[in-house]
């Protein structure tokens, strides 16, 4: 059977690869090449809706929906694969934004006469590999092994430039993510490989009954610590150091693929290796909660006084990741849901955020934020892209990151730790989303109500239409998702369906 | 008929070598080698699959009965050896081609094929022989051409490091051949199997603690175990490169196999574990680690540095053999294998940045990585593999290594291997530092004609076996039923000897 979800999952991760052969033969035939790239895209995106379609919603743990292996290296270790709603999630998501991406890196790589090209759609696709694989894991130490991969098929993007800036941040972004992953994320593996002899995902957890419950807090810090993609503070910095590679890398790898195979991996491991329950009767997040409060207002803080918008919007999603964070660390129902839908509503915002940063980069050549006054008028689908973005993000209705936001707030509520926690988390909240309100929607507001500097530049124009087109897709699914959350609503469920 | 097949491993090197002496041709000096090395490959991978399920083959040396005669007798650990040193041996030999005519006098380069020839065939005879005293026949023979083949390297220091080497080494095979005048004078037998069987009838007399002291500190020394390393860094960093890939992958691993045998077939394991033996190299190898990889980390130049890096790696195999049980001696006899791989790629990478750039220097070869990239990524694919990131080879034994270390409770194992992890990547980082990160560096190519255009390309031969070494360093680290099964078998072998 031709469809079958096995057939489908490696045809997941063995398209974009096949894709970024074909790319790399058409070095000298741009046009086919985007071209290539485009149908690799929707023929990618067709795949992962089939597995959806086929997916079995009673079993949110891996090993039940076409499970595979590929490999064996260590008995009872291997490297398997198999769909899960919420990894289902995390592939619709990267994969339907692949293809925005791709029509808008279209207009930015040419209007902003890239070099490289070529190698830089090959590497584009071998990454969206990687995501596939790390979406479709079906045990922590096939995960570990596509993340390490993911995090070097992505370093020569943040290169790209070639430049001694791009250099720099490319070494801090490859020291900081390998080396933590190797020193905490390794080991954590195999401790817990020691202590429970199972690294699947299991519904409920491997680590209940087998780990001491005063070492369930140390271990989780080295989880949390280790998987840095996640941007906890204080291992954020290679995701500013990130936004030297070219937009559409920072639009689709370093504000969803990347980040959120991150985050991704940390709600995997939460809830499918150590359980909710075993975190709540182990008091493992009591404390722990204040790792991401912390990251989600200093990271607000520090958004706040860069100049930089793509720095800018740096920070802002090192602090929206730790709302993730957060709400898996909650551990409650409400939490746990919350935190997989921001998965999703934060991607759509985020990167219609920044798309629209491209495109002003593009047209005008302005990196800044104060240079942006005035330029609304002369830009108004850009900036009306980034302010819908914007509310989405700070979560306004009639846009979709209300509901994320929705559920976070619940679960907070529904926290049953200390009283001090459960108040910190509330105000964290509750200030974060005024600082969004302050250091995002200023942009907007700045280039449609103040006026513009005498010397500014006539006749510029909005960016080409193909970014144009690239920019509408997300912002229309933050409307759209407002109106039908239910897609993301049921495949994030099943993550808390152990209650 | 496989009885008579394993002879030929011997014989045909031996019939071999003189002949490739007397041509003149380099080409066909070369190819003979070639041809040699597959020929010896295949022997041994047909033999490693016949006993791959823990049968043995033995062949009587001229029809003389054993204890009389010299016997052959092939295990999974005989072959799996044999298998690594014909192995390495070919991919060498592919390698050596270009590298051997720009590195050594065009009239020695036959001499030095003949050399490489006899070095191979003490080697194998190493692996395959039953007989102690025969076994320090070919310990001569591959030291002899050894002591040849490192004298012949460019540097003028590297006669000096052959003359240290020739004296160390003379002193290690004098030990051993004491050690075993004293268990011939104690027993009346050369033959392992022999001895092993009739052990108890003379186990009272000091004569044959004296032989182990003796024949263990003879090994120790020609597999450069710490302290006794002296010789290793400067003999494998002045040999010429094709040389210093086939003896770090199969010298010091030949020795440590042989060391296997001393101790586990030879001697029963309690008569050496009474003598505090397994304490002592235990400490040794820990301290063997931390110090190699330490003084890696500090070196300068490419070649010495791997060369120290395989001091620590000495040092892994030590440990897994001194904690005597199951997983710790797979875990030892695997990175026999995987450091061979790993080892031969990382000196391949070198010696290729050594013909195209006429130096290791690490200051000198600055920026160098982004004119080769090739080359480049296969030594960061065996970099990583040497550090231990999972889905390479390095993980594989570093994983059993620490489960044998928890099972028995060596905690101290366990801090060594995750400290010399640690080094590991400062080390292995500093070389992709120079290489891609340093700002480049205009390079001083001293002694080539102007106009040639050979330095500006590397021979298709070179990139081939780099890149199959690296290749292997993956698929070794996926499919690990070759490596493993004979591993397992080895090891159960060993330690089942005396029940």
């Amino acid at each position: 059977m031709p469809f079958s979800m096995p057939n489908l999952l490696l045809a997941s991760m063995i398209i974009p690869l096949i894709g970024a052969l074909l790319i790399s033969r058409l070095d000298k035939k741009p046009n086919l090449r985007e071209a290539v790239t485009l149908l690799t895209a929707f023929v990618l995106f067709a795949v992962n809706i089939l597995i959806y379609l086929q997916l079995d919603f009673s079993y949110a743990d891996a090993g039940t929906n076409g499970h595979f292996t590929i490999a064996e290296p260590i008995q009872g270790l291997s490297v398997a694969f198999s769909a899960s709603p919420f990894g289902s999630m995390f592939a619709l998501i990267a994969s339907g934004l692949w293809i925005a991406t791709s029509i808008y890196a279209m207009g930015y790589m040419r209007a902003h006469h890239e070099k490289n090209q070529t190698r830089f759609y090959l590497l584009f696709a071998i990454a969206i590999a990687g995501v596939m694989a790390v979406a479709y894991s079906d045990n922590l130490f096939t995960l570990f092994l596509f993340y390490e991969i993911l995090t070097v098929s992505t370093y020569p993007l943040v290169t790209h430039a070639g430049t001694r800036d791009a250099r720099k941040g490319g070494r801090n972004y490859i020291l900081i993510l390998m080396g933590s992953s190797i020193l905490f994320f390794l080991p954590a593996m195999i401790i817990v490989w020691i202590v429970a002899n199972d690294l699947t995902f299991t519904q409920g957890g491997v680590l209940d009954g087998n780990l001491d419950a005063v070492w369930a807090a140390p271990l989780l810090i080295m989880f949390l610590f280790g998987i840095s993609k996640a941007g906890l503070m204080p291992l954020h910095r290679w995701l500013p150091s990130a936004m030297v590679a070219p937009t559409p890398v920072s639009a689709l790898l370093h504000a969803v693929a990347v980040v959120k195979a991150g985050v991704f991996s940390i709600v995997k491991v939460v809830v499918f290796i150590f359980g909710t329950d075993f975190i709540t009767r182990t008091n493992a997040n009591d404390w722990l909660i204040f790792i991401p409060l912390f990251t989600i207002v200093a990271a607000s803080l520090i958004a706040l006084q860069k100049d930089n918008l793509k720095e800018r919007l740096a920070y802002s999603t090192v602090s929206q990741l730790s709302y993730i964070i957060l709400g898996v660390l909650l551990a409650n129902k409400m939490g746990v849901l919350g935190a997989g839908m921001h998965i999703a509503m934060h991607a759509f915002a985020k990167i219609s955020l920044f798309f629209a940063a491209g495109a002003i980069l593009v047209t005008t050549h302005k990196k800044n934020v104060s240079q942006l006054a005035g330029l609304g008028k002369q830009m108004p689908f850009t900036f009306a892209v980034f302010t819908i973005g914007t509310l989405s993000i700070i979560g306004l209705p009639i846009f979709g990151g209300v509901w994320s936001k929705w559920y976070l707030v619940s679960g907070a509520i529904d926290f049953t730790g200390p009283v001090i926690t459960y108040w910190a988390v509330l105000s964290a909240l509750a200030i974060s989303s005024m600082l969004n309100i302050y250091y995002l929607l200023s942009i907007p507001v700045k280039a449609f109500f103040e006026p513009a500097p005498n010397d500014q530049a006539v006749g510029i124009k909005e960016a080409p239409v193909a970014c144009l087109i690239g920019m509408a897709i997300p912002t229309l699914m933050t409307l759209y998702l407002f109106f039908d959350p239910s897609l993301f609503y049921k495949l994030a469920a099943t993550l808390s369906k152990v209650y | 008929m496989i009885e008579q097949i394993t002879i030929l491993l011997v014989v045909i090197p031996l019939v071999f070598a003189p002949i490739t002496a007397l041509f003149k041709n380099n080409t066909a000096a070369w190819s003979i080698t070639f041809l040699v090395c597959l020929v010896c490959f295949s022997i041994s991978l047909y033999m490693m699959l016949d006993v791959i399920d823990g049968k043995h083959v033995i062949y009587e040396l001229g029809g003389w009965r054993p204890p009389w005669g010299i016997e052959y007798k092939i295990d999974a650990l005989n072959a799996f050896i044999a298998l690594i040193v014909s192995g390495i041996a070919s991919i060498t030999c592919l390698y050596a081609k270009h590298s051997v005519a720009r590195e050594i006098h065009n009239d020695t380069i036959p001499l030095f094929y003949a050399a490489f020839q006899l070095c191979l065939l003490g080697l194998l005879g190493i692996a395959l022989t039953g007989d102690i005293f025969n076994l320090f026949v070919f310990l001569e023979i591959s030291s002899l051409s050894t002591y040849a083949l490192i004298s012949m390297g460019k540097n003028r220091k590297a006669l000096t490091a052959a003359f240290s080497y020739l004296v160390l080494g003379t002193i290690g095979a004098t030990f051993f051949l004491i050690g075993v005048g004293f268990l011939y004078a104690a027993s009346g037998s050369l033959n392992t199997a022999d001895i092993a069987v009739r052990f108890d009838t003379f186990a009272d007399l000091q004569l044959v603690e004296t032989a182990l002291i003796f024949m263990v500190l003879g090994i120790a020394l020609k597999a450069a175990i710490f302290p006794l390393h002296s010789w290793l860094p400067n003999a494998y960093g002045y040999a010429p490169s094709a040389i210093s890939v086939f003896l770090s992958a199969t010298a010091t691993k030949v020795s440590i196999y042989v060391l296997y045998r001393i101790l586990f077939d030879l001697y029963p394991i309690q008569y050496w574990v009474e003598m505090l033996l397994p304490q002592i190299l235990l400490s040794l190898g820990c301290v063997a680690v931390i110090y190699g990889s330490y003084r890696a980390w500090q070196q300068i130049e490419m070649k010495r540095l791997l060369a120290f890096s395989s001091v620590a790696q000495i040092g892994y195999m030590i440990i897994g053999l001194a904690l005597i049980n199951q997983n710790g001696l797979t875990a030892s006899i695997m990175h026999l294998f995987n450091h061979a791989v790993i080892k031969s790629t990382l000196f391949m990478g070198a010696g290729i940045l050594l013909y195209r750039a006429n130096t290791t220097d690490l200051g000198s070869l600055r920026g160098l990585g982004a004119e080769m990239p090739w080359t480049f990524a296969a030594i960061v694919i065996a970099g990583l593999s040497l550090i231990g990131v999972p889905g390479t080879v390095g993980f594989i034994t570093k994983w059993y290594l620490l489960q044998s270390a928890v099972e028995s409770g060596q905690w101290i194992v366990v801090v060594t291997v995750v400290v010399g992890s640690v080094l590991a990547v400062l080390y292995v980082w500093k070389i992709v530092e120079s290489l891609y990160f340093n700002t480049k560096r205009k390079l001083h190519i001293q002694h080539v004609e102007s106009g040639d255009s050979k330095i500006s390309t590397t021979p298709a031969t070179m990139a081939i076996a780099l890149w199959i070494g690296a290749g292997l360093c993956i698929f070794f680290g996926l499919n690990t039923e070759l490596s493993f099964d004979a591993a397992t078998t080895a090891a159960l072998s060993l330690l089942n000897q005396q029940g």
